[in-house]
Order: C-alpha cells, then sequence, then structure tokens
C-alpha cells in the first residue's frame, strides 16, 4: 500500500526537471525531449489519480496525451529539420535574427 | 511492502534518468535516458494495474516517438552542446529555491493529502473495458484526434520535405 | 492438481527459462545450419557436409571460431553504444520468447504446470513492445560505428523496420477481433475444434485471416531483415550495412539476435494463424503431454523452412521499392482486412 501522495511527488520531480531542462538547455532538440518529459510527468499522475478514485477515465486519457504527444513530436521535429536547413546550427541561442 | 519496495527502485531509476537528461552534453544520451524514464515509467504503470497503458507507453512512447527523436539527432549529426554562460548568482539562490519548494510541496502533499493510499494492481486497466470506454464515452474525442494526427502526418511530410521534392506545390507560370 | 505455492513457482520459472534460453540458442545455431544446408542444395552443391556427420558439428565450430577471433573495436566508434547496440538488440530477441506458450500444461510432481515462462493478459502487446524496442540495437550500432556504410544501413534498418511494425500489428488486430483475446494461451485454445467435419478451426481457415497472414509473412519478413527486403545488411550495396564494424562475439550477437527474432516470428505465426499446438492427439498419457509440443515444433519448421526457401530464391527490393511496399500496398491491405474482418465477426454474432 503506496500512499498516492508518493506517486505525485514522483510525477512532480518529473515536471520540475522538464521545466528545468527547458529553461537551461541550449541544444532545441533537447529542449523538445524536456518537453516529453513533462507530458509523461503530468501521465503518471492520470494514472494515479485513476487508480485512487477507480475511474478508468483517468487511464483513458493517457492515451490522448500520448497521441497528442506524437502528433507534436513529428511536427516539431520536422520544423527543426527545416530550420536546421537554412541556419545550419542546433543552437537556440544562435537562432537570433528573423533574415540571415 | 513489495509494492513499496518496487515503487521505490523504479522512481529511483525515472529520477535518475531525468537528472541524467539534464546533465549530459550529447543529445544522444540525454535521448537514451529519456528512453529510461519511459520505459520505468511503464514500470510504474504496472504497479498501479493500468497494463494496457503500460504496453501502449513502451510501443509508442519508449518505441516509435523517441526513435524518431534517435533519426533526427543521428541524420542531423547534433554534436556535443557547447555551454552557455551561466550565471552564478543563480546558481546560488535557484537551486536552494528548488530544493526548498520541492520539499515544501512534498510535505503538504503528504500530510494533508487525506492519506489515500493505493494498493498493488488497484485498478486493471484490461484493454477491453478501456476499449468500451474509448469507443462510448469518448468517441468524439477519438475521432478528432485522429483528424488531428492526419493533419500532423501531412504537416510533418509537407515541413521536412526539400524545397524541390515533389511533396512541394510548384508554381506554374 | 495441486495449486503452485510462491517458491514452487519460482523454482518451476527458473527451471524453465534455463531450459527454453538454452533451447532457443541450440535451436539458433540449428537454424543456421538448416539454412546453410537447404540453400546449398537449391543451388546444387552440398553446403557443410565435412565437420561431423552431414556437417551436423559446423554450428560448433562457428561457435568456437567466433569466440576465438581477434575482437576489434575501432579506435573512432562511439564506445559506450557500440558495446552496447548488440546487448540489446540480443536482449529484445530472447526477451520475447517469454511469452510463448509451446503447449497445454504438464503434470510434474501433482503440480500442474503450464509450458510457458508467462502467461500475461497482454501477451502479444509485449511482443509488439519488445520488438519496437529492438530498432535501437539496429540504429545505435549503426551510429556508433562512426562510418558512413555503417550509419546509412543502420538508418535504413531503422526506418524499414518502424514502416513495416505499423503492418504487423494491424494484420494482428484482425486475430484479436476473431479470437477476442490479446493472451497467446486464449487465442490459441478458441482455434480448437473442427468445422465441416475434418477443416481445423484455425484461424487461417475459419478465422477468414489468409490476407492478414499474408501480410504477416511480409511484414515478418521486413522486420528480421530477411530477404527479399534485407538492402540494410546486403554485401554488395552497402558493405555489410549497420554491422560493417562489428567482429567476433560483437558480430555473432547480431546473427543471434536476427535468427532468434526468425524463430519468435514462425512461433508467433503459428500461434495466431495455424492454431500453435493443436493436431491430432494420440497414444498414452505420457504421449498425449508431449504430442502438442511436437506438433507446435512441426509447424515452426515449416516456417523456417519457407523462410530459408525464399532467401534462396528470391532477389532484393530496392530501398525505395521498399518502402513504397509497405506504405502504399500493405498498409491500405491490412486497413481493408481489418474493416472486413470486423464487419465478419459482427455479422456472425
Amino acid at each position: 500500500m503506496v500512499p498516492v501522495s508518493y506517486y505525485l511527488i514522483l510525477s512532480g520531480i518529473l515536471f520540475a526537471c522538464g521545466v528545468i531542462g527547458f529553461l537551461i538547455k541550449r541544444n532545441i532538440i533537447t529542449i523538445f525531449m524536456s518537453i516529453e518529459l513533462m507530458l509523461n510527468g503530468v501521465n503518471l499522475s492520470f494514472v494515479a489519480f485513476a487508480a485512487q478514485w477507480h475511474q478508468l477515465s483517468g487511464q483513458v486519457f493517457v492515451f490522448f496525451v500520448m497521441v497528442v504527444a506524437a502528433a507534436e513530436t513529428a511536427v516539431g521535429l520536422a520544423i527543426i529539420i527545416a530550420v536546421f536547413r537554412t541556419r545550419e546550427t542546433l543552437n537556440v541561442d544562435q537562432v537570433n535574427l528573423l533574415k540571415l | 511492502m513489495l509494492h513499496l519496495v518496487l515503487f521505490l527502485i523504479f522512481g529511483l531509476i525515472c529520477v535518475t534518468g531525468a537528472i541524467n537528461l539534464l546533465v549530459q552534453k550529447h543529445p544522444i544520451s540525454s535521448a537514451l535516458s529519456l528512453v529510461v524514464v519511459m520505459a520505468s515509467l511503464a514500470v510504474e504503470y504496472l504497479l498501479l494495474g493500468a497494463e494496457f497503458v503500460a504496453a501502449v507507453q513502451v510501443i509508442v512512447y519508449a518505441g516509435a516517438v523517441m526513435v524518431l527523436f534517435v533519426f533526427v539527432i543521428m541524420l542531423l549529426n547534433a554534436g556535443e552542446e557547447e555551454s552557455t554562460k551561466g550565471s552564478r548568482v543563480a546558481l546560488i539562490l535557484g537551486v536552494p529555491g528548488v530544493l526548498a519548494g520541492g520539499l515544501l510541496v512534498a510535505w503538504v502533499l503528504i500530510n494533508h493529502s487525506g492519506g489515500n493510499s493505493v494498493s498493488l494492481g488497484a485498478l486493471p486497466g484490461y484493454p477491453k473495458t478501456i476499449g468500451m470506454l474509448l469507443f462510448h464515452e469518448f468517441l468524439l474525442p477519438f475521432e478528432v484526434t485522429s483528424i488531428l494526427v492526419l493533419i500532423a502526418i501531412m504537416g510533418a511530410v509537407f515541413l521536412a520535405s526539400r524545397p524541390d521534392s515533389p511533396a512541394r506545390p510548384r508554381k506554374e507560370n | 492438481m495441486k495449486l503452485l505455492s510462491l517458491p514452487v513457482f519460482i523454482v518451476a520459472s527458473l527451471i524453465k527459462i534455463v531450459l527454453v534460453i538454452f533451447v532457443l540458442l541450440t535451436a539458433v545455431a540449428y537454424t543456421v545450419w538448416l539454412e546453410r544446408k537447404v540453400v546449398g542444395h537449391m543451388q546444387n552443391r552440398w553446403g557443410p557436409s565435412r565437420v561431423g556427420p552431414f556437417g551436423l558439428l559446423q554450428p560448433l565450430a562457428d561457435g568456437i571460431k567466433f569466440l576465438v577471433k581477434e575482437d576489434l573495436t575501432p579506435p573512432h566508434v562511439y564506445r559506450p553504444l557500440f558495446i552496447a547496440a548488440p546487448m540489446i538488440a540480443v536482449i529484445c530477441a530472447l526477451t520475447s520468447i517469454s511469452v510463448i506458450p509451446f503447449g497445454t500444461s504438464i503434470t510434474i510432481l501433482g503440480y500442474a504446470i503450464p509450458l510457458q515462462i508467462t502467461d500475461v493478459n497482454i501477451g502479444l502487446l509485449v511482443i509488439l513492445g519488445v520488438t519496437s524496442v529492438g530498432v535501437y540495437g539496429v540504429a545505435l550500432a549503426g551510429w556508433s560505428s562512426n562510418s558512413k556504410y555503417s550509419l546509412l544501413g543502420g538508418l535504413r534498418a531503422g526506418a524499414q523496420m518502424i514502416s513495416y511494425e505499423i503492418c504487423l500489428g494491424l494484420s494482428l488486430v484482425g486475430v484479436l477481433i476473431v479470437s477476442g483475446s490479446f493472451s497467446l494461451r486464449e487465442i490459441v485454445e478458441s482455434q480448437s475444434g473442427h468445422f465441416w467435419g475434418f477443416i481445423p478451426k484455425w484461424n487461417i481457415f475459419y478465422g477468414c485471416q489468409f490476407i492478414a497472414f499474408f501480410i504477416y509473412l511480409m511484414a515478418a519478413y521486413a522486420e528480421t531483415n530477411r530477404i527479399p527486403f534485407d538492402l540494410p545488411e546486403a554485401e554488395t550495396e552497402l558493405v555489410a550495412g549497420y554491422h560493417t564494424e562489428y567482429s567476433a562475439m560483437k558480430f555473432a550477437m547480431f546473427f543471434m539476435a536476427e535468427y532468434a527474432n526468425m524463430i519468435t516470428v514462425a512461433c508467433l505465426a503459428t500461434l495466431l494463424f495455424l492454431g500453435g499446438w493443436s493436431g491430432p492427439v494420440f497414444g498414452p498419457a505420457l504421449l498425449r503431454a508431449l504430442l502438442p509440443t511436437f506438433w507446435f515444433i512441426a509447424k515452426i519448421f515449416v516456417f523456417l523452412f519457407i523462410y530459408i526457401w525464399v532467401r534462396g530464391t528470391l532477389p532484393r527490393f530496392r530501398y525505395d521499392q521498399l518502402m513504397a511496399f509497405g506504405w502504399k500496398f500493405l498498409f491500405p491491405l491490412a486497413i481493408a482486412n481489418l474493416v472486413i474482418t470486423a464487419l465478419v465477426v459482427a455479422y456472425r454474432s
């Protein structure tokens, strides 16, 4: 028997690591991966609450989060590839001019 | 007891993977530590009884989305990240601040959340019951997300195509 | 029949794991021997025939060679992933055998022990998940070798595997609709019995899954990187693709992973489409317990023979033909099969 708050704390730690990675990293792909980490933390929270209140809707919602994350990853990585073709760099500090 | 031990082991692996993602300089190491995080999260879902969600997490997230990340890192030949100029003040104020905030939230959650516990395999998520829910109560979100995925496919194919590929429309003079 | 207590369960599981891994690795070695003999006879030559009678000790000689050969690690590789990639490939190839049932239960010392390491509710999804993670072994091997042939081979192999995984999964959904469960044991048990007198109720006959069987076979050939889909490891096109820079034991691990995947795919095809271990059962009690496993192994042998037969006969697809075949032909066919199966099952019930 594990208290639900333990699962929530783990979910919070993962979300916090995601936010820290989003703010301190300079490589655009690593920033994307931090977003995925945030989404995973939230998924754990959904499943924990579903188990606490015995509602399966929490688990069903995790599916929707996963689908949206997959779609966003595909489009985001396509944008990164398009930007890389012109700017030749993956460092967000160097993509700071509207026109090259 | 078994539940607590397993939760702590895989929770520790999750947190180690997440911190490794932040600490590593090369994006491929960050990607592989994220795969480790997702795999241990799948085990955490299994501990709560969500077997279908755990399987889909491994198949879709760790097996397809992260493979896409790894492919892009390999294709773009992303090298090691250059260290940006950090601020000493932010480090001195930030790290204790984050730790203090985290401990406060953890204390509030543990003491004031009503003391509910979940047992091992608390809510079994069989594929049959999840399927019934998905196609009866959640039918509209299901159809809308399928259209979302279609739009994402079209957008990704167009955005990642070369300027002279058949995916781009040509202007006829 | 006594119920399994925890220590008995643990001991039985450990014995099963050791036995299954030992049998699987021996089967991998002798599948290589079978392939060399069969392809040799198709090409009007003998195949291995010097080492032992009919060349049966050839796998032993190969094993000794791989162990003794110099394990060369080129200086410019990304060392952690270079060493880890073949391990990932072998681990995923060996893990997927854990949910495959080999027969009905046997009774030892009063306990009924099922001939399967674990019977999970979501057995089919476990195999799909392990196959998805197996792509990392190939892609990381290609990238960490730091050579252009390896990188191209690794990317092509990875893209091919994830494209055909979708068709593989969709072909299996037809079987799921007909059988109603993800558990492999229940899928096999739903195929017992006969219809019209003598035709067995296998999913390929009574469940009308012959299109799904065809799609599954094509997708399985592409997933295991076998001819006609083996461009990523073709010697004449890409040097050796993602295992160019590997030598001795690490190369042997990739080899083992490929053949173990072949065997797992053949097991899955017999379980899902050909009724698993169903076959005529007769004779005394000991024979009755062992005959289902014998039929299972016979059907796997038929599949492996078809794999090797196709390898000896067909030329390989070019990469754009391969991807076009997967996305433009197999994927719509799999969706059509899904829709038709759903309509047939709804009409029957």
